[in-house]
């Protein structure tokens, strides 16, 4: 399956959010996902399938203004 | 006292954690500012540079208060989305919302920002709003829940300080109760003592002091200016005159005579 993880083209097999998130080695990280623009909580992550073309956003804290 | 949705500071100088020359500079600005709450952002994370996960602990040991930003977003639907990520993130219901209409001015988008200010309010937040010094803007994002406003001084990392002084004044005269914070444009110490002049309640500011030559010194200089600005609107200001006025009594003065007077 084909999607679009922080918007570049990413090949997984992961049946859900969280598998995925656990496949990039995110499982304790900080991190907050959303899933074609809509965010997805950390207790959702589980119940998220995904599916092919899905955009993936996973974020974490970063500076800002 | 500063007091934004129920929370009261002592320091009247909001913070931005981006641009320093490095991260032990940005800890020393933060504690030279005095600065109780500071920004943050989130962004794309990468599964082999790790980046938010470094900074995290870094803004765990500053120990202020944490809000978050929605920056670059462009929608209503992308700002509630990254407010919600923000909000489970960074475990505070405090958004300051941006939703941006142009990148040359980065000004922002006041239809979306009132859109997202509503929903947002509706599941919870408590929204800090960028704004321009629009008065209807400002009472709709008022209508929409906002109890504090966050006007603009001039456009973000301009430094240019306040652009529009007589709308600014409008407004602060518009909105006597609602805690009012410029936020972006500021570029010295004496245009956030001007605005604290004006009656502001506080500054937000981030470019001015990251980017300075020596950022903690000049975090050392707004703290002050924005101090000095605050008591002085406290004293309060005396009016500005178009003729001279002698501070010097007149009555005694030596060699004087009548005719002079005239």
């Amino acid at each position: 399956m084909k999607i679009l993880l922080n918007g570049e083209a990413f090949a997984t097999d992961a049946k859900t959010l969280d598998e995925l998130c656990a496949r990039l080695g995110f499982a304790e990280a900080k991190i907050a996902t959303a899933v074609n623009g809509s965010f997805v909580a950390a207790s959702s992550r589980g119940a998220t399938s995904l599916a092919d073309a899905d955009e993936i956003e996973i974020v974490a804290p970063r500076q800002g203004g | 006292m500063l007091t934004l949705y129920g929370t009261s500071f002592t320091s009247r100088l909001l913070l931005g954690t981006a641009q320093y020359p490095s991260p032990e500079s940005l800890r020393q600005a933060v504690e030279a500012s005095g600065a109780e709450i500071v920004t943050v952002s989130l962004r794309r994370e990468s599964a082999r540079a790790r980046t938010g996960q470094g900074f995290w602990g870094l803004i765990e040991e500053l120990g202020c208060r944490v809000l978050p930003n929605t920056a670059g977003c462009r929608t209503a639907k992308e700002a509630i989305a990254t407010a919600n990520m923000a909000r489970e993130l960074f475990g505070t219901n405090w958004i300051k919302l941006e939703v941006i209409a142009n990148d040359d001015t980065l000004q922002p988008d006041l239809f979306g920002l009132v859109e997202a200010a509503a929903a947002l309010s509706a599941e919870g937040f408590q929204v800090l709003p960028y704004t321009t010094e629009d008065l209807s803007a400002a009472e709709r994002l008022v209508a929409a829940g906002c109890t504090m406003l966050m006007p603009w001084g001039a456009p973000i990392g301009s430094a240019r300080g306040l652009i529009n002084r007589e709308a600014l004044k409008t407004l602060r005269a518009y909105f006597p109760d609602i805690p009012l914070v410029i936020d972006a444009g500021i570029g010295t110490p004496s245009h956030a003592a001007e605005a604290m002049e004006m009656g502001y309640d506080a500054v937000l500011l981030n470019t001015a002091i990251a980017k300075a030559g020596d950022p903690v010194k000049m975090a050392a200089a707004f703290a002050k200016a924005v101090e000095a600005g605050r008591l002085a609107f406290e004293a309060g200001l005396i009016e500005p005159r178009d003729m001279a006025s002698p501070s010097t009594p007149v009555a005694g003065t030596p060699f004087f005579k009548i005719d002079h007077a005239s």
